[in-house]
């Protein structure tokens, strides 16, 4: 069956390093002047010999993101069902060998902290949780969706790489978007990162939006772990696999995040530091290669670049979030995931979207539009 | 004059429609509608909040002289829009529809097969039907035999604002149809909507470029006029372009002296 595999096969890391560290001032000149970039383009865009080109390059992502979806910003919150994980991935804080209380919600629990995220404003929730596929597999998904389909007109999923079939019943449950995050693309290294369990089958993982692009599912999102490796490389390829799905599942939505690696319990730091800067410079990349992308920026990030990423690119942004399971009602004072930066409220982050002349949009989404069995 | 156009039932005086999107506020939307005095505001269901009465866009829109005109956006295939309509009608309390299904979410292009199908269920449910679609002259008759009350062809590329790059289908469609035509996505500037009624659209809809331009409130005020002239010029009757200068002694005069 056709999938990125093949087309990922065909680079290898090094060479798109060198390829990267090759581009001049007079190519990123050569880039900008195009009106439509390919991904060749997008490997100038990021390169060192952009920085220069920082300003012009968020004017661009401006005026293109404007006139793509217009002065919105789309928020969503987080929403923690478990922290039960059998795999150890070395960045995260529930890696199955950090030794912290583990927790899974209840269907009771799961109701009160969707209330909680409700209350605040929200009526789009991102379901998270890390992988345990007995207890916290596909019909625990599904029976968590259907506590809180009267809650939400938008529901995505942040979980373990899962089959097509399941993502083809999470759709049919109203799910409209799963993301995925490949964490790095660098093949020798990926199993350093995760050593046990079944996360460390890069494979596998490599071909999860594949599976959920044959489900039908609305929306994909993407990412790296920001600071595993280094960020040029595996963000072009995270941008190569974007390329890919576009072309193979035209009816499906993309969008890409940043996570930037945080501090959390047990952890280790990041290898490669990411400026401010660089990540500003990463986001108009991908915005003027490609304008119909979904931008979404977390609570990870800090305050000050959060509200200056308002009117440069993005297009959803979450807030107030928790990264613990209960962590809004049932129980804060569990571990969580990673600390945020941004822990300002809902209300805070409102009024800095209002005061750039942008509107807050809780809501876009009808759970009607996925309620239909995808013709194959 | 009378500048006054009919879809179905209800009779409009302005000619210029207006969509909801892409506004910085609520605030600011509402005062775009109201300088570009527009009757007929298109407003995506999957961006109504039924539950709160806070709705930053309905809460401006309730309003006896707008006619609302809930559209589909979101849906991929006919059934989805049918079933989208039928909400939108219970949301809206309308029966009036801008039917769009576009299954491709990166430029939106319409799906004509999937719009026909939902255009024949909806006209037999008592829809109102305004189909965004193709500039497909074929795709129009097909439409209007089907029970659409208007027909709403594409310009260029939604949110483009790249003008009347079909402009050559647009008079076939415009020709030809017997419903009224409005042209919708792409226009990009006052000049390209006076065209679109210059060259004989009923009406034109705007969206991207009012709310993500400067000043909203200008803008609108811009398009409001730009489109009253270009229907004013259609209406006088302008004459016909002249590539070449007319010869001041004919060609033909010799005929007179044989």
């Amino acid at each position: 069956m056709k999938s990125f595999k093949a087309i990922f096969e065909g680079y290898d890391w090094d060479s798109v390093k060198t390829q990267i560290a090759a581009v001049t001032q007079h190519d990123v000149e050569r880039a900008l002047s195009k009106e439509k970039l390919d991904i060749k383009d997008f490997i100038t865009l990021i390169s060192k010999a952009a920085k220069p080109f920082i300003e012009k390059m968020a004017k661009r992502s401006q005026r293109i993101t404007q006139q793509r979806f217009g002065k919105n910003i789309q928020l969503y919150a987080p929403l923690y069902l478990s922290n039960e994980c059998q795999n150890i991935c070395t960045y995260c804080g529930f890696s199955m060998d950090n030794e912290i209380p583990r927790r899974t919600l209840s269907k009771a629990e799961i109701i009160l902290e969707a209330q909680a995220v409700r209350k605040m404003g929200f009526q789009h929730v991102l379901l998270v949780a890390g992988e345990a596929n007995k207890t916290v597999g596909t019909p625990y998904f599904l029976e968590a969706v259907r506590q809180i389909e009267s809650i939400f007109p938008q529901i995505s999923i942040e979980v373990q790489p899962l089959e097509t079939e399941d993502y083809r019943q999470l759709h049919q449950s109203k799910v409209n978007a799963v993301l995925v995050y490949q964490e790095t693309y660098h093949k020798e290294v990926y199993k350093n990162y995760h050593p046990k369990g079944k996360k460390s089958n890069f494979n596998y993982r490599l071909e999860t939006p594949d599976r959920v692009g044959r489900s039908g599912m609305h929306k994909i999102g993407l990412g790296v772990l920001l600071g595993l490796e280094d960020w040029r490389v595996d963000s072009f390829f995270n941008a190569l696999h974007i390329d890919y799905l576009q072309k193979t599942y035209w009816k499906t939505k993309y969008s890409v995040s940043f996570p930037r690696l945080r501090p959390a319990e047990g952890v280790q730091k990041p290898n490669f530091h990411m400026e401010d800067a660089d990540l500003l410079q990463l986001i108009c990349a991908y915005r003027i290669w490609n304008p119909d992308l979904e931008i979404s920026l977390s609570t990870r990030e800090h305050e000050l670049f959060r509200d200056n990423l308002i009117h440069l690119g993005i297009t959803s942004m979450s807030a107030a979030s928790k990264t613990n399971p209960g962590g809004y009602v049932v129980e804060p004072q569990s571990l969580e995931q990673f600390e945020i930066s941004d822990e300002r409220p809902v209300s805070i982050i409102v009024d800095k979207i209002r005061a750039q002349g942008y509107q807050p949009v809780w809501k876009d989404w009808h759970p009607e539009y996925t309620s239909e069995k995808e013709k194959d | 004059m009378n500048n006054n156009f009919k879809i179905a039932d209800r009779t409009f005086t302005s000619r210029l429609f207006m969509g909801t999107g892409k506004f910085g506020s609520g605030e600011e939307m509402k005062n775009a509608i109201i300088a570009s005095e527009s009757e007929l505001v298109t407003v995506a269901l999957k961006r109504i909040d039924q539950e709160t009465n806070t709705d930053e866009i309905l809460v401006h829109l309730r309003q006896p002289h707008i006619q609302l005109l809930p559209n589909t956006s979101g849906a991929r295939t006919a059934s989805e829009a049918v079933l989208a309509a039928e909400l939108a009608r219970e949301a809206m309390e309308t029966n009036w529809l801008k039917l769009e299904i576009h299954p491709d979410p990166r430029y939106l292009m319409p799906d004509p097969i999937e719009t026909l199908i939902a255009c024949e269920q909806l006209a037999k449910k008592g829809f109102i039907i305004l189909p965004y679609i193709h500039a497909d002259p074929v795709l129009c008759k097909r439409l209007e035999d089907v029970g659409t009350a208007a027909v709403m062809p594409l310009g260029s590329p939604i949110g483009s604002n790249s003008g009347l790059k079909t402009i050559d289908f647009l008079k076939i469609i415009i020709e030809q149809s017997q419903v009224p035509v409005i042209i919708d996505a792409g226009i990009g500037s006052p000049s390209d909507a006076a065209k679109a009624m210059e060259i004989g659209s009923d009406a034109v809809l705007v969206n991207t470029a009012i709310a993500t331009s400067t000043n909203p409130t200008k803008a609108a005020h811009a398009f409001k006029i730009a489109v009253q002239a270009g229907r004013m010029a259609y209406e006088a009757g302008l004459p016909a372009e002249q590539l070449a200068a007319k010869a001041s002694s004919p060609l033909t005069a010799f005929l007179t002296d044989i």
